[in-house]
């Protein structure tokens, strides 16, 4: 174990373990596992399995007491990725991840590496990938660098889902203030698998074979996990280029078709995708989940570089590279599918018995660890917590001080031509939406919805919904309700379609956890998660914590994105979010309360970003989801919308726009209520959805058994959207007069649509 | 039986068996790259859409050195139908089996979206089942797809009725707003002198069920059934 390793390695010691990001405990620590100093690639080894990214070592001890099981889940957190069973002998298995920092340094590349990993661990499993989103935040569009990061990123996301032929469904793009020093690019994938023939990263049975498989290794992407991902951004931050990966689609679709070949052999026991710290963490969680070691020789890696150390063949993320366990002796049947897809296949080691990871090099012993020490047992902070100074100043807001908005119509433009709620269409037609052939609803949808069909082609009846929402102001406004509205919203999103939610994954955006306040923002909103988890149903199978999102001291808002997955039975009834027929009755679920805060008609019109979120009520939020369900399943609910970002009057405009169905159609629409206008057009309190019906009565006395308030508030048709609004207090001393009505909006719905089909593309068309 | 080829960097292979199998009732399967023989049988030859190779050389341009490509030759030359969608077309342009080549989208940008197209040419094989000027909608998906041939080139291909479907309005009319990426003549398909080869940018194959959004696939791909139903 001396340097006598053939290279120039540097003198190992404290100061160098420090510019590994190991802090002097932690160093502490090593000695005493090892009983001497590391080697160069030991303590490599340490740092990127003991960094933030790969070792979860602030989040830890919050996130162990999410709700993760359920009826249906057939594989929790922990492995790759999650998995459910949908019946018929199925289970979808998915995840969320991040790719924030290398986006940010390298969009294009960045992005296009994160779709890649996102894959990886989900064929890894033994599935098929069926669909992806994405969610992605850029700062205003009105900076230069953030139009070249949303167009480098768009151009990534594209660029390789598009190649590797995996449909992108869906997802979510925001721009804010806060993402100005660091972007969010959080990739979902889903895959379908034989609930029986799911694979786990278990490199179990002494003495089989360990193969490396796929691209050959590179100089690229060392310390991406540990130094780009687990530390702040500051002016420095372009310098780490070189430590971003760069990925060929071309070679991760034949390592998908090659894997899935290889799987059906019944020879593999165990596999894992490369991906963070890459043969170093894949060998190491393998070996660590299955209690056994490794012994590996580097000598056989398949090498693209001269003269790799050791210490980069360990710790290189170069992309596209799979690492299996194969049944002794019968290794062959899967080097000769690999071959047969033009891919390196070889063995690199074996499986022992003694719990010791051993990589030799050129005849050297250059690392000699347990493992346990190292993967399952990595340092674990509970980190100090403090309410932000400044959080009581962010709640504040009085209503009545904040002038009632004098001109709807206006204001209802200038919300649909905003980039947050205009148009994504300029995104997501950068993406084939439509390969595999089982996009039911794609990009545009509240959720998207893809058909189930078997690996041989038959398919079934049953759709998988599945959305991406968070609303960040919210988070920043309060974690915890911030965070217990995303979970609701994504459930609702994947409830307007017909499916019930059944389990969800998440990616927890956040600062430096160092800093006491952030990491009470990561602690709250991990608790809020837990209880809109737990009381929706949806228990959390799979996710991924991304920290250090920070820049010069500035962090993010508080972004944890969550995905909620959902199952619809019968595919051939199912709701669309547009009007599709006119004539047909507009009910709203749920109730609209006095709720500016955290708005986007405050942030908009008034310049405020103050408040508290709008509440959220799980229970109703339960019944709604669930009514929702049998209303579709029964025929009465063909259009469902969820009501959120920009309130009713947004809602009721983008369910009138041209849907994929082709059509656009107007709506006359009263409303009686006792708050104040702006609120009842704007406001975005939760738990409501629009339904377009063509038996009212029927679902209104569904809703009324259900206990979910709801009201006819108008009717589909026309060129216009109008909405009207008839004050509480008049018609409740028998029906309104005439002069008491007033008109809020009265629009040609084409013109509306034109104004928020402009908002991304006209921003994107200014010089610079 | 329908030979859909399968280059490993094929995206829609599945989805193209999946149409003539599972929707229209035909026998298809995939045959790999490498073979150097079409199997026994086969009556018409699908080169599906995809990144055969990764083509980051130029789209198609590697693929028509497989092996299976020759045989495609051989079996074009012979009168056999060949159909090339998105990359198939790009193959079939790359291999000489269809005139012109596909450039770069005018934006630049991959698009994916519904495309409306008007039926120019009606015969068999491939669109027997069309009445002219009738307007379909299948979608297309790609970032190469700008059909290019010299205007004087363009003009004897359209005098020999060689195109087939040109990007048209809803309502049918050819005009520069309703073509996607800049194709010359809003040429959206065309075939070869013997009529027996035809590329087109759309992709039938995504057209196939109301479910996910068109049938009007089943136009192009059902009448490639019935011409093999006829010469059985």
């Amino acid at each position: 174990m001396s340097g006598a390793t053939g290279v120039r390695e540097p003198l190992v010691d404290q100061t160098l373990a420090r510019e590994h990001g190991l802090s002097d405990e932690e160093w502490q620590r090593i000695l005493e596992i090892l009983g001497r100093t590391p080697s160069y690639s030991e303590l490599g080894i340490f740092s990127v399995m003991w960094s933030e990214h790969c070792s979860y070592k602030s989040s830890r001890v919050h996130l162990r007491n999410l709700p993760t099981r359920g009826e249906h889940v057939l594989v929790g957190p922990g492995e790759g990725a999650g998995a459910v069973a949908i019946g018929d002998g199925l289970a979808v298995i998915f995840k969320i991840e991040s790719h924030n920092h290398p986006s940010f340094i390298e969009p294009t590349q960045g992005a296009a590496t994160g779709v890649g990993g996102i894959l990886r661990d989900i064929f890894s499993m033994g599935a098929r990938p069926i669909a992806s989103l994405d969610s992605i935040r850029f700062g205003p569009l009105d900076d230069p660098k953030h139009r070249r990061l949303l167009e480098g990123v768009v151009h990534g996301i594209g660029g390789y889902g598009n190649s590797v032929g995996v449909p992108t469904v869906g997802g979510e793009t925001g721009f804010h203030e806060c993402y100005r020093g660091n972007i969010l690019v959080n990739a979902f994938n889903l895959g379908l698998a034989p609930a029986d023939g799911i694979f786990l990263g278990q490199a179990s049975g002494v003495g089989n074979p360990v193969i490396y498989a796929g691209s050959k290794t590179g100089r690229d992407g060392i310390h991406g996990a540990s130094l780009l991902a687990s530390a702040e951004f500051d002016a420095e931050s372009d310098a780490k280029r070189p430590t971003v990966q760069v990925g060929d689609p071309f070679t991760e679709k034949c390592l998908i078709e090659a894997c899935l070949e290889a799987m059906r052999t019944g020879v593999i026991v165990g596999i894992q995708d490369m991906g963070a710290a890459g043969l170093t963490c894949s060998s190491f969680e393998m070996a660590s989940r299955a209690e056994t070691g490794i012994e590996m020789d580097l000598d056989c890696v398949p090498q693209r570089a001269a003269n790799l150390s050791p210490y980069e063949l360990l710790l290189s993320e170069s992309q596209e590279r799979m690492l299996l366990v194969t049944r002794a002796g019968e290794e062959r049947q899967v080097l000769d599918i690999f071959e047969r897809w033009d891919l390196d296949a070889v063995v690199v080691g074996r499986v022992t018995g003694d719990g010791r990871m051993r990589v030799h090099w050129h005849g050297q012993t250059v690392v000699d660890i347990p493992v346990d020490p190292v993967a399952a047992n990595a340092p674990l902070y509970e980190r100090k917590q403090r309410v932000p100074a400044d959080l009581a100043a962010r709640q504040k807001l009085d209503l009545a001080s904040i002038e009632p908005e004098a001109d709807p119509q206006a204001a209802l433009a200038v919300l649909l031509d905003s980039p947050n709620l205009g148009s994504k269409a300029w995104v997501w037609r950068q993406y084939d939406s439509l390969v595999q052939g089982n996009t039911v609803i794609g990009p545009g949808g509240d959720a998207a919805l893809v058909r189930v069909k078997r690996e041989d082609g038959t398919p079934t009846r049953k759709a998988v919904a599945m959305s991406v929402d968070c609303n960040p102001r919210w988070c920043w406004l309060d974690p915890r309700a911030g965070t217990i509205a995303a979970v609701a919203e994504s459930a609702r999103n994947v409830a307007c379609t017909g499916a019930r939610p059944l389990a969800l994954t998440n990616c927890l955006n956040f600062g430096n956890p160092e800093k006491p306040e952030i990491m009470w923002e990561l602690a709250e909103s991990i608790r809020g998660l837990g209880e809109a988890a737990e009381a929706l149903g949806t228990p959390v199978i799979s996710g991924n914590v991304s920290l250090y999102n920070e820049t010069s001291g500035r962090a993010i808002f508080p972004t944890p994105t969550i995905a909620v997955v959902g199952l619809l039975d019968d595919v051939e009834r199912h709701a669309v979010s547009h009007f599709e027929v006119a004539g047909l009755a507009i009910l709203l679920l749920g109730e609209t309360r006095e709720e500016l805060g955290g708005s986007e008609w405050l942030q908009l019109r008034r310049g405020l970003e103050a408040g508290l979120p709008p509440s959220v009520d799980l229970a109703h939020e339960r019944r709604l989801q669930q009514l929702l369900a049998e209303g579709v399943a029964s025929g009465l609910v063909r259009t469902a919308h969820d009501v959120s970002n920009g309130g009713l009057a947004v809602a009721l405009a983008e369910c009138g726009f041209t849907g994929p169905a082709g059509v656009r159609i107007g709506a006359r629409v009263e409303l009686a209520d006792g708050i104040r206008p702006d609120a009842l057009l704007f406001g975005e309190s939760t738990g409501r959805v629009l339904v377009a019906t063509g038996n009212p009565d029927a679902l209104l006395e569904r809703a009324r058994a259900a206990a979910v308030p709801a009201r006819r508030i108008g009717t589909t048709g026309g060129s216009r959207l109008v909405i009207r609004h008839a004050p509480l207090t008049v018609l409740a001393s028998g029906g309104p007069a005439a002069s008491e009505v007033t008109s809020l909006i009265d629009a040609e719905v084409a013109n509306l649509e034109a104004i928020w089909a402009r908002a991304i593309p006209r921003r994107l068309e200014q010089a610079g | 039986m329908f030979a859909v080829l399968q280059f490993p960097g094929s995206n829609d292979d599945r989805d193209m068996v999946f149409a003539m199998k599972s929707v229209l009732g035909a026998d298809a399967r995939l045959v790999w790259h490498k073979d150097a023989e079409l199997p026994a049988g086969t009556q018409c030859v699908l080169l599906p859409g995809g990144f055969s190779y990764g083509d980051y050389l130029r789209c198609g341009a590697m693929a028509r050195f497989s092996p299976i490509m020759a045989a495609v030759t051989r079996f074009a030359a012979a009168g056999g139908p060949v159909l090339g969608t998105c990359n198939g077309f790009q193959v079939l342009c790359e291999a000489g089996l269809l005139p012109g080549a596909l450039l770069r989208n005018r934006d630049l940008a991959f698009v994916c979206a519904p495309a409306h197209l008007r039926v120019e040419r009606v015969a068999a094989p491939f669109t027997s089942r069309a009445t002219p000027g009738q307007v379909l909608r299948i979608p297309i998906k790609h970032g190469e797809g700008r059909y290019h041939v010299t205007p004087e080139k363009l003009a004897r291909l359209e005098a020999a009725n060689q195109v087939v479907l040109r990007y048209c309005t809803p309502a049918g009319d050819v005009t520069d707003a309703a073509n996607p990426n800049g194709s010359i003549g809003n040429v959206a398909a065309v075939c070869n002198a013997a009529g027996n080869v035809m590329g087109l940018m759309p992709h039938p194959e995504h057209a196939v069920e109301a479910l996910t959004g068109s049938t009007h696939g089943r136009v192009i791909l059902g009448s490639l059934l019935d011409f093999l139903g006829s010469r059985r």
